[in-house]
């Protein structure tokens, strides 16, 4: 993976010594809240409902052993013993001290971590496919040119005041699981007719209140011009991308409003400007040299050949957590692991300190020394010998790490709601704990198959409700907590947004309602039919009468 | 006209007020006009050699549109003096001064030591912009650009 050379350590160290002086300036008072909010919100710094929150970048969702355990120290040192891992691939820190922050962002800077730009209105933390390098199934490892976004986007002085937040996907296979086109711009690497590599983008995703899915606006980008073609895509919005409501703000709107068509054309006078200056000082594109340095970082480990796949499945939680929780790896002898960071009533990505600690000693022993974080809020060990799963397996399992639920039902992204966060109309974690309670207690979770559930605690929609099968809306209807449930949606490469199925509900009641939408698809499901699969085939219609059959609506 | 400012250039100050983009248009003589954030910079283009100095207005620190709008008059040639006017504080100068800003008005005047520390704060930069700077990219693989 990618490690720092003394440029970028310099230019995080610089970070630290600046925001370090800027909130002196803040508690010294020379510097009002309200000019040093976009300061530290550049800095991943918010306030919440109680305290601080911290969010801090994990670049293209990949970590070092090293960096996991800091990020497990930190919790420990600076929070209340645990961390919250985000559908950012970022980890967040809920009870953090303004003064101690710079100290925070300096014990990072040791292991070549930091929190820039991981909020505020600029060029986000770009984020990736949590199995790139190992799965069999990409293109190419897409992490280098995310790594190139990275030094690209990175303090880029024209887009450091954007209309609103700018967040930036990269994937390089068909099955997408990063939710790309639900992005500002997703960029899926491809193969050409001849072969070449190239980058197609997507632009103006995103969930919010106006939920878009991203068009495809040029299918073929040569890799020596894709950040000059990035660079035409932001400047566009930048200069044209609505500022008088925030609300209307992303470059979905803009490129909604404009059309694609209009948008894209804009987007190509620009790029066919800023080629023009490929051969002056102002040449935007970074020399192919960089790629290759950046790409032999992301070589491939020294995986041992010749390795049998066989297991030895007579322990049969043992066998049911591989069926969940590994997937193929390009080499045999080898399996992806995803971690759930979701027991059964616990908080959908938050781990401990010390659980922290026990993945980064586990990712630094049987997987190369490489983590990934996922947008689904769980960890993966991507390269972990088949032969070690059992001995992985069980130390998870001591560790409360081994809930067998990936992708089920059990498997809940949850915002932090109204238990943290300042912008939230309702809570999400004792939604997503009653229901994770709920199937576990019925059995069902697991006869469900792949079931993808969402919840949001407000309509910014940070818990992805649009894109779950089964997505939850939380919102405040007339100072009461009321739950809109939709249906249909999902962020892979059939990327669709739910639908409302009608009124809303209260804690219990939306609880009830999930319930009787999975007795529906169970009832009526077909042959290896996933439950969107029914859904899309038999349409609402059966959902809803079941839904709100007897019981009286809330709400 | 704004009377205390800082200035990175060693030419003669144009004494001229900025004008309008539309009064800029029409009266041939004028070489000081000023971009309001919704006015397009390519419409100057055709002015570069008469025009001497361009103010661009950032009526709220979070407007961003200035910052494209001067990185496109240096990347059209423009060699005159651009000055940033408005809500500016010392924490914007650093890209202020990247996006091609040589001359910064704010409203509220800045210490003379807080705009030096700010300026010289970044020792490298990652990305090419309409400053002289080198890219860290570039300089990892030996070519001065």
């Amino acid at each position: 993976m990618y490690v720092y050379d003394h440029y970028d350590q310099q230019m995080v160290d610089t970070r630290v010594a600046e925001f370090r002086d800027q909130t002196r300036r803040r508690i010294e008072g020379t510097l009002s809240e309200e000019n040093f909010r976009p300061l530290r919100l550049q800095n991943g710094l918010y306030l919440q409902l109680h305290a601080y929150m911290l969010r801090v970048a994990v670049p293209y969702g990949t970590l070092s052993g090293a960096q996991m355990r800091m990020l497990g120290d930190i919790a420990d040192k600076y929070d209340r013993g645990y961390g919250h891992f985000t559908t950012r691939q970022n980890i967040q820190y809920n009870w953090i001290k303004l003064e101690e922050a710079p100290d925070i962002l300096a014990d990072l800077a040791t292991v070549e971590m930091h929190a820039i730009q991981t909020s505020g209105n600029c060029i986000r933390n770009t984020t990736s496919d949590q199995f790139a390098g190992a799965t069999p199934d990409e293109v190419v490892d897409p992490r280098p040119y995310g790594e190139l976004i990275r030094q690209w986007s990175t303090f880029h002085p024209e887009f450091l005041t954007l209309p609103r937040k700018f967040k930036i996907a990269i994937i390089a296979s068909e099955t997408d699981r990063a939710a790309m086109r639900l992005h500002d711009i997703g960029i899926n690497l491809v193969k050409n007719e001849a072969g070449e590599l190239g980058a197609a983008f997507y632009v103006g995703g995103g969930m919010g209140r106006t939920p878009m899915i991203a068009p495809l606006i040029r299918d073929f980008v040569p890799l020596d011009q894709f950040i000059t073609y990035a660079e035409a895509c932001l400047r566009v919005y930048n200069r044209y991308g609505r500022r008088d409501n925030k609300y209307k703000a992303r470059i979905k709107i803009l490129v909604h409003e404009l059309g694609a068509a209009e948008y894209t054309r804009q987007v190509e006078a620009e790029f066919a400007h800023l080629l023009t200056l490929q051969n002056t000082a102002g040449n935007i594109e970074p020399p192919l040299a960089e790629l290759e340095r950046i790409k032999a970082y992301f070589a491939d480990p020294a995986f041992e050949s010749g390795l049998s796949d066989s297991l030895d499945l007579a322990n049969a939680d043992f066998a049911k957590w591989v069926a969940t929780n590994t997937a193929p790896h390009k080499v045999p002898g080898y399996a992806i692991v995803s971690i759930s960071c979701k027991p059964v009533g616990g908080i959908p990505g938050d781990a401990t300190a010390d659980q922290i600690r026990l993945m980064a000693d586990l990712g630094r022993d049987l997987s190369f020394d490489e983590l990934r974080v996922t947008h689904t809020q769980n960890i993966v060990l991507p390269h972990v010998k088949k032969a070690d799963l059992f001995g992985l397996w069980s130390k998870l399992v001591a560790a409360d790490l081994a809930t067998a639920n990936i992708d089920q039902i059990g498997d809940i992204i949850a915002c932090p709601g109204l238990d943290y966060c300042s912008l939230a109309n309702a809570r999400s974690i004792p939604v997503a704990q009653k229901i994770s309670q709920a199937f576990a207690s019925n059995g069902k979770g697991e006869k469900l198959g792949e079931l993808k559930l969402k919840i949001s605690g407000c309509i910014i929609a940070c818990g992805h409700h649009h894109a779950g099968h089964i997505g939850i809306l939380g919102v405040d209807r007339k100072g009461t907590e009321n739950y809109q449930l939709s249906l249909g949606g999902s962020e892979g490469a059939d990327c669709s947004l739910g639908t409302i199925t009608g009124p809303g509900f209260d804690e219990d009641g939306i609880v009830g309602a999930v319930e009787k939408a999975t007795d529906v698809y169970l009832a009526n499901k077909q042959g290896e039919e996933r439950f969107l699969d029914t859904y899309r085939r038999i349409g609402m219609a059966p959902f809803k009468d079941a839904i709100y059959a007897k019981e009286p609506v809330n709400g | 006209m704004v009377e205390q400012h800082l200035r990175l250039r060693s030419d003669e100050p144009v004494a001229d007020p900025a004008v309008t983009v539309d009064s800029f248009a029409q009266q041939t003589n004028a070489v000081a006009v000023r971009l309001e954030p919704g006015d397009d910079a390519r419409d100057l283009l055709p002015y570069l050699t008469r025009l001497k100095l361009v103010e661009v207005n950032f009526p709220a620190f979070t407007e961003g549109r200035g910052y494209s709008s001067a990185r496109i008059l240096r990347e059209a040639g423009f060699t005159g003096e651009l000055r940033a006017v408005g809500d500016i504080a010392v924490d914007q100068l650093a890209p202020l001064r990247r996006c091609g800003f040589d001359s910064f008005a704010p409203d509220a005047p800045l210490s003379d030591a807080d705009a030096e520390a700010a300026l010289s704060r970044w020792s490298n930069v990652y990305q090419p912009a309409a400053d002289d700077r080198t890219p860290i990219w570039t300089l990892r693989h030996g070519q001065s650009r």
